[in-house]
């Protein structure tokens, strides 16, 4: 491995996205030259919604395919892979905190939890029963490590705004992912949670040595963390066009 | 969790209406069950009552089917009769000259031997009368060979034999000509016991009823043929009820002269002298001819003007192949319909959830579930409920058979099992299922293939 990629975690170069306007042209969401993230490094993107921030992440993560530039995770080029491939990606090497949590409404915290290891193994089947104890326990342990373990069979619906996120990140985590993607985390949990929220993903994600990518408009989020980005100052689509 | 159960929570999660779903397709199933056992059991029913222990009826000539009907079956209406002279060319060896010492009366040539005595040794004739009702049930007066030298059951090797009492005698000082022996049907509906009297009621059930009644001597075991339904009385004294003395009838045509029913002056209805010969007649002749002789025999029986001979086995064959079997293809077709009305629900189910759902599919696309294994989850879920839905139907189906015993045995004679009736092609349900949940999931799970993940976010 070179020393270049050592360093970053995730590189990406000349990374562009469009969307087709409706009455014709092309509005550019994403124009980024140049972004890395190195391995364990917490960062945070700031910005005003609209700015793209969801985008970006859906770009990494490979949810949305980007039309120009390169994506390194780990030295490897996400750009020119399958969607299928990039989906094998994400389960295996991405967690996703979603700003509305999403947990299925149908699963309890728990199931929640071991829904996001259901797709990391290869077959169609899933884990079935063998892999089933090893899978309980990590579940088991992440909704411990984020204080609910006392709550694991509850449906998300008998589980508080906090309680939920909480949930929503034990499952992120579960795979043992090297990149944690955070959209707004905390935009729909109550100020006096916030903080834990935040605080608990800062945590969690050093604790797994986990590098960690959160996007947010909120300051008092942006405050905790070391490295913040402006998202302004990364993706050129947001500047002023000169023309 | 393994696909399977991620599959479950989602049905768990949409009880109502995956039960709904899931209980239409256990309905079609056990329907399509129904139909394969009710159609055994009619045919099975029809089969084992053309087993009849005889192999030819000879009777006046008209629809073949409808003296079957009458002679076997106990249905539709009374045929046209023969003149008793003619069922004496049946009975093997000398038993024409014997009928004639016995009985007396007017008969050409009553030294031979009949036409047929030849073809029919070592097997018999016996002859019925048929027209009259008991009560709702048919009656059937013959002689005592009825239940003497007919078998029955599966194999044909069954002994008629009685609950209670015995078989009626022809005649004796003792219990003289009236006696009757009544079906297990007729003694439960009609509440009979032994030494009850019976009364014909002439030509009908609404007909007047005869004032000489038959003391019920026996009372047969079911044999789940339609003897449970008949009423049975002793041929000799039947010919002494009133009307039923033969009209003189026209040697060439053989139809009826008008104003010659009357019988020998006799002086009271009890008298012990037998109706002769001359004024005799009977509605069916069972034949049972010696060895193969029946195929020729019934050949031959046809080309005269006024009998007919027919084989009970080829025309309820015939019936089976006209009517039963393409029934029930027809309820077949129906049913199977049903099959596809539910897995159409399946799939209404189903696609009206992918609209609600889609966030769901665009979070766990989102945990790195590929489209595949979206579309496998959605498969499952139709699958599921075909499978279970027709598995609930098809036990169902097979349940309401053997629980319907009590009521379609004494009917029909024939005792539903568990696995009874099962046609080789029932095992084609399973597979029939799964295609049926495969396809009522495909349209739903390509809508879930191409959910969109980013815009459901």
């Amino acid at each position: 491995m070179s020393k270049q990629q050592d360093r970053a975690l995730l590189a990406i170069r000349d990374l562009q996205k469009h969307y087709e306007e409706p009455g014709g042209g092309r509005l550019t969401i994403l124009d980024v030259p140049e972004f890395d993230v190195s391995r364990g490094e917490q960062v945070v993107l700031r910005g005003e919604s609209g700015g793209g921030k969801t985008t970006l992440l859906h770009v990494i993560s490979g949810i949305v395919h980007a039309d120009s530039g390169s994506i390194e995770l780990e030295g490897v080029d996400l750009m020119g892979f399958s969607e299928a491939k990039r989906d094998r990606i994400r389960a295996t090497k991405m967690g996703y905190v979603f700003q509305t949590f999403n947990l299925l409404p149908a699963f309890t915290a728990l199931e929640n939890v071991r829904l996001g290891m259901s797709f990391a193994q290869g077959g169609l089947m899933g884990r079935g029963g063998s892999g089933g104890r090893s899978e309980q326990d990590r579940a088991k342990e992440l909704m411990d490590r984020v204080g609910l373990s006392d709550r694991m069979h509850y449906l998300p619906s008998q589980l508080s705004v906090g309680q939920q996120q909480r949930v929503a990140v034990a499952r992120s985590l579960v795979n043992r992912p090297i990149l944690l993607l955070a959209d707004e985390p905390t935009a729909n949990v109550d100020p006096a949670n916030q903080d834990r929220i935040v605080e608990l993903i800062a945590q969690q994600c050093e604790q797994e040595s986990v590098a960690l990518l959160l996007v947010t408009h909120s300051d008092a989020v942006a405050r905790r963390f070391s490295r913040v980005e402006q998202l302004s100052s990364i993706n050129r689509a947001l500047r002023p066009n000169p023309a | 969790m393994s696909l399977l159960s991620i599959a479950l929570r989602n049905l768990r999660y949409r009880k109502l209406a995956s039960f709904l779903t899931a209980l239409s397709m256990a309905l079609g199933v056990a329907l399509v069950v129904l139909v394969l056992t009710v159609s055994g059991v009619i045919e099975k029913s029809l089969e084992r009552t053309s087993n009849v222990g005889y192999n030819l009826i000879v009777g006046a000539k008209g629809s073949p089917l409808q003296l079957v009907f009458n002679t076997v079956f106990f249905l539709s209406q009374p045929v046209e009769n023969v003149p008793y002279s003619y069922y004496m060319e049946y009975l093997p060896g000398d038993g024409r000259q014997k009928e004639y010492a016995r009985l007396g009366g007017e008969l050409k040539e009553p030294q031979r031997s009949g036409l047929y005595s030849f073809l029919m040794q070592g097997g018999f004739a016996i002859p019925l009368c048929m027209g009259d009702y008991v009560g709702e049930f048919r009656c059937i007066a013959t002689t005592p060979d009825y239940f003497g030298l007919l078998k029955h059951g599966d194999r044909n090797d069954q002994e008629y034999r009685f609950e209670r009492g015995r078989n009626f005698q022809d005649y004796s000082e003792e219990h003289g000509y009236f006696e009757a022996v009544v079906g297990s049907q007729v003694a439960a509906s009609m509440g009979l016991s032994l030494g009850d009297e019976i009364f014909a009621s002439h030509g009908a059930e609404s007909g007047e009823t005869h004032g000489q009644g038959f003391r019920v001597v026996g009372i047969l075991e079911p044999t789940g043929n339609p003897n449970d339904r008949g009423a049975f009385v002793n041929i000799e004294g039947f010919y002494l009820l009133e009307g039923h003395v033969a009209p003189e009838r026209d040697e060439e045509s053989g139809l009826e002269k008008r104003g010659t029913a009357q019988g020998p002056e006799r002086t009271g209805m009890l008298s012990r002298v037998r109706l002769p010969i001359d004024k005799r007649e009977v509605t069916a002749i069972l034949l049972k001819p010696n060895g193969f002789a029946a195929i020729g025999m019934e050949k031959q029986v046809n080309k005269t003007k006024f009998a007919q001979a027919v084989s009970p086995i080829g025309q309820i064959e015939g019936l089976l192949g006209v009517f039963v079997r393409p029934l029930r293809w027809a309820l077949l077709a129906l049913t199977s319909l049903v099959v596809i009305v539910s897995a159409i629900s399946i799939l209404v189910s189903i696609y009206n959830s992918m609209n609600e759902r889609k966030k769901d599919i665009a979070v766990m696309r989102a945990l790195g579930a590929s489209r595949d294994h979206i579309t496998a989850i959605i498969l499952l879920e139709s699958l599921l409920i075909a499978l279970v839905g027709g598995f609930v139907g098809w036990f169902v189906g097979h349940a309401l058979g053997p629980l319907s015993n009590p009521w379609t045995m004494p009917a029909t004679g024939v005792k539903i099992d568990w696995m009874s009736f099962q046609s080789s092609w029932e095992w084609w349900i399973v597979p029939g299922l799964v295609l049926v949940g495969t396809l009522a999931g495909a349209i739903p799970a390509m809508a879930a293939y191409r959910t969109p993940v980013s815009r459901n976010l």
